[in-house]
């Protein structure tokens, strides 16, 4: 089987101060590849870098295309990874009103990408947002309220729908939960992990909550100062740590 | 009234007139574009049609006849003083006559008379932009412009639909040039939309404002956009106009009595008078009481 997603040495600086260095990996089709560290750690920068929010200093980023087997997403041209970051990609923000048009309806939200890539019908677009926010766990009578109404677990609900309406390959998650009261967590994070498993999504989860990690990562990348310091399977990662910082982060989590 | 020496012709000097007209002519190369120039201060507020009055002062030749129409009428304030504008900077000659004008200046309006080749009609614009409501980032709009990504102008008809079960735009409504632009046709009622395409005469619009020019040439391609099941519809209020009895001319509602008591009658003033000269009477005038008629609705107007 070929990756999904092949990324080779992308180094980003921010002046002589580094973002991200020298990170490497392949994520295959299905595979929730997890980032963790603490803030400042660079896995914000390395994110955007392989979303194409950034321009790397070094580095590949191969996507494998629909069309045209794997391409450089960072070489390839603007229409063309727009096109990608519409259709086969998806971006979840940490805050959903990164993500979502506030001042435009439920319904609006989710029919933007549909609407972006060709869709002219109205009644088609309806009956599909509608269909989302019902798996997305938003009452369908909610369709023409504005996410300002919104709770915020809400919002991060129909900024999921917003992002998979279109059937998208591949998810980038900042900080899907942040900003969460734990239980509304737990509900989005089994949400996720349903959605992931159904639509055999590819995923790539950046995070400073383990626990998130523990329950939807397939596999994990634990970054410190720019650089990828220990990377492998979840749980080998979080129950047997073999760098000092993932130790450190593996004993700091409070234990209730 | 005569030209005044104090100005050149039509108030602008040469070279800002060059610098529009090659605008303009950019505009015409790449219909629908939006093409940025250096607008001038001109001696009248934002929102006046500062715009229209640079492009028309760019257009005009000495030989010219000039019409200006504000939402259809030629007599209202903004049509009267642009038009006693140009009479004094370029000493041409202006009608009221859709046929005779060779440049018309309009706000908000195309006149109901169909307009043939030789003819320049010339919008006063004031957000050339369409996608401004929706994205209020320039960097970003430019950029859905070049990419053709304009996905976002449906979700605004969408939202109409969603809220109001039908395309609610009335005015301002977004069409796709040549099949490649989309552009914002300036506020006219969406009941003009059809007139826009295909059109024998140039269509300039100018926004002082906002610093930008586009245009379409003669016979260009301009649709509507709409979904497949609430198709575009050209609205009107539904009565025949009071004084003249037509039933194909767009119509402004007006209250004539404390009473609400109301009255629709042509927007397009010089194709009411056209018709009733004609001898057409609407339900609401009797052959020859026409000018007070007239009267009542230039004070209901103006008030």
């Amino acid at each position: 089987m070929s990756p999904l997603l092949s990324v080779q040495n992308i180094t980003k600086y921010y002046g002589s101060h580094i973002g991200c260095k020298d990170v490497s990996f392949d994520l295959y089709p299905g595979e929730v590849m997890g980032i963790v560290g603490e803030s400042g750690s660079g896995k914000s920068t390395l994110l955007n870098c392989m979303a194409g929010h950034l321009d790397p200093d070094a580095g590949e980023v191969l996507f494998d295309t629909r069309t045209d087997g794997p391409r450089d997403t960072i070489t390839m041209s603007e229409p063309e990874r727009r096109m990608l970051s519409r259709t086969d990609w998806a971006f979840v923000h940490q805050h959903a009103r990164d993500g979502l048009r506030m001042g435009v309806s439920a319904g609006g939200n989710v029919g933007e990408r549909l609407m972006a890539v060709g869709a002219r019908n109205y009644g088609d677009i309806r009956t599909k947002a509608t269909d989302w926010l019902e798996r997305v766990e938003i009452d369908a009578d909610r369709v023409d309220d504005r996410p300002i109404t919104f709770s915020g677990g809400m919002q991060q609900r129909l900024q999921i729908a917003r992002n998979l309406v279109t059937g998208p390959r591949l998810v980038f998650m900042d900080e899907p939960t942040g900003g969460l009261d734990v239980s509304v967590q737990a509900r989005l994070l089994d949400l996720l992990r349903g959605l992931v498993r159904d639509m055999g999504l590819s995923a790539i989860i950046v995070t400073h909550d383990l626990a998130v990690v523990r329950l939807l990562a397939d596999r994990l990348m634990v970054m410190k100062d720019g650089h990828v310091v220990e990377a492998g399977l979840t749980d080998q990662v979080l129950d047997d740590p073999q760098h000092a910082y993932s130790q450190l982060l593996v004993s700091s989590v409070l234990q209730v | 009234m005569t030209q005044t020496s104090d100005y050149n012709f039509a108030y602008l000097d040469e070279q800002t007139k060059r610098m529009i007209r090659r605008a303009i002519l950019k505009g015409l190369a790449i219909p629908g574009y939006q093409v940025p120039f250096a607008s001038r201060e001109m001696p009248m507020p934002y929102g006046w049609g500062t715009g229209g009055v640079q492009v028309s002062a760019a257009v005009l030749r000495p030989e010219d006849t000039f019409k200006v129409i504000d939402q259809g009428a030629d007599d209202t304030t903004n049509a009267v003083s642009i038009r006693t504008f140009f009479e004094r900077t370029a000493g041409i000659e202006t009608t009221t006559t859709t046929g005779d004008a060779t440049v018309i200046q309009t706000r908000h309006r195309i006149p109901e008379e169909p307009l043939s080749e030789g003819q320049i009609l010339v919008y006063q614009v004031p957000i050339p932009e369409p996608l401004r409501f929706l994205e209020p980032r320039e960097s970003e709009t430019r950029k859905m412009h070049s990419l053709e990504e304009y996905g976002l102008m449906h979700v605004k008809l969408y939202e109409d639909i969603s809220r109001h079960g039908h395309i609610a735009t009335s005015y301002a409504y977004p069409v796709k040039v040549e099949g490649r632009y989309v552009m914002d046709p300036s506020p006219i009622p969406k009941f003009d939309n059809p007139k826009l395409g295909d059109m024998a005469a140039i269509q300039l619009f100018g926004a002082g404002r906002e610093q930008r020019i586009y245009a379409l040439p003669p016979y260009t391609n301009a649709v509507s956009l709409d979904f497949e099941d609430h198709p575009f519809e050209a609205s009107k209020a539904d009565h025949p106009c009071g004084l003249c009895g037509a039933e194909d001319s767009y119509l402004d509602e007006v209250i004539i009595d404390d009473d609400g008591t109301r009255m629709y009658v042509c927007s397009d003033t010089d194709y009411c008078e056209g018709r009733r000269a004609a001898g057409f009477v609407g339900a609401m005038a009797q052959a020859g009481d026409g000018e007070i008629l007239t009267t009542q609705r230039e004070l209901e107007i103006t008030a």
